[in-house]
């Protein structure tokens, strides 16, 4: 894993391979020093989230080629967590993509990530082109643990 | 980290230590098939000593319960904390499973 600290952040290019997955959303999460009064939000959205992210971008974004990378550019203020999540592949619609909680989807092996990643993810965002989903996180005492203030 | 298999009373549990994520899900799916493949039918996946699940390892869950109810089996899952319930409420899948809160409760009556 190449890495760069940047200011109030840094940059990570990873492999294509998803056991690299842990091990980059850890460095991250332990490179948030001023997160600590939010850990529940960091422990369960943001590593979900980014776990998500690096997921769907190595498995479907890079089509699981190990000649492709995955770049992680994180930026840490005050107040909230940003990462910018980048493949190398062609891109995808997300609006085409199905509600995972649909009677006819619940038994469904497969697509629940970019549903986790809107409801733990305070936004989530794509580029034009399909391959870049940006990520934030609100360190705000006041923010539920899942957005619509659905907490369980 | 990792996962811990054992039995008890005819009954296969399955401790998972760490995260189950896609980095490591094919390591249980293989796990929990080669006890299926020689005749086990009543499974425990016990949470009680896991981080964080991402949807690939929900994903897992939800497939090897399926193998498992095909083979006139059972899956339940044990020991979820509260980010874990968070997860499968979200995603509506404690609809799907039988979640006890402790171990204990999902050997009874097994």
């Amino acid at each position: 894993m190449f890495q760069q600290r940047v200011e109030d952040g840094l940059v990570l290019e990873l492999p294509t391979d998803v056991r690299s997955i842990e091990h980059a959303v850890e460095y991250v999460v332990s490179r948030c020093g001023g997160c600590q009064d939010h850990a529940a939000r960091l422990r369960l959205n943001f590593r979900v989230g980014l776990t998500e992210a690096l997921a769907n971008a190595m498995l479907y974004g890079n089509g699981r080629d190990p000649s492709k990378r995955v770049r992680v550019e994180v930026t840490l203020g005050p107040d909230q967590i940003r990462a910018r999540v980048t493949d190398q592949g062609t891109g995808f619609d997300p609006a085409a993509v199905p509600d995972p909680t649909a009677p006819e989807n619940l038994a469904k092996v497969g697509g629940r990530g970019l549903f986790l990643m809107r409801k733990l993810l305070d936004e989530v965002s794509f580029n034009d082109r399909g391959n870049q989903v940006t990520l934030v996180l609100r360190l705000d005492a006041a923010s539920p643990l899942v957005r619509g203030g659905a907490q369980a | 980290m990792g996962f811990q298999v054992s039995r008890s009373d005819g009954v296969t549990l399955v401790d998972v230590e760490g995260q189950l994520i896609v980095g490591n899900r094919q390591e249980l799916k293989q796990k929990v098939l080669e006890h299926l493949e020689n005749g086990d039918r009543k499974f425990v996946i016990d949470f009680s000593s896991t981080g964080y699940i991402d949807s690939s390892g929900l994903g897992v869950l939800v497939s090897l319960s399926k193998k498992i109810r095909e083979q006139g089996g059972e899956l339940r899952l044990s020991s979820l904390n509260e980010d874990l319930r968070t997860l499968f409420e979200l995603t509506k899948l404690d609809t799907l499973f039988r979640i006890t809160g402790t171990r204990a409760e999902a050997l009874e009556g097994f």
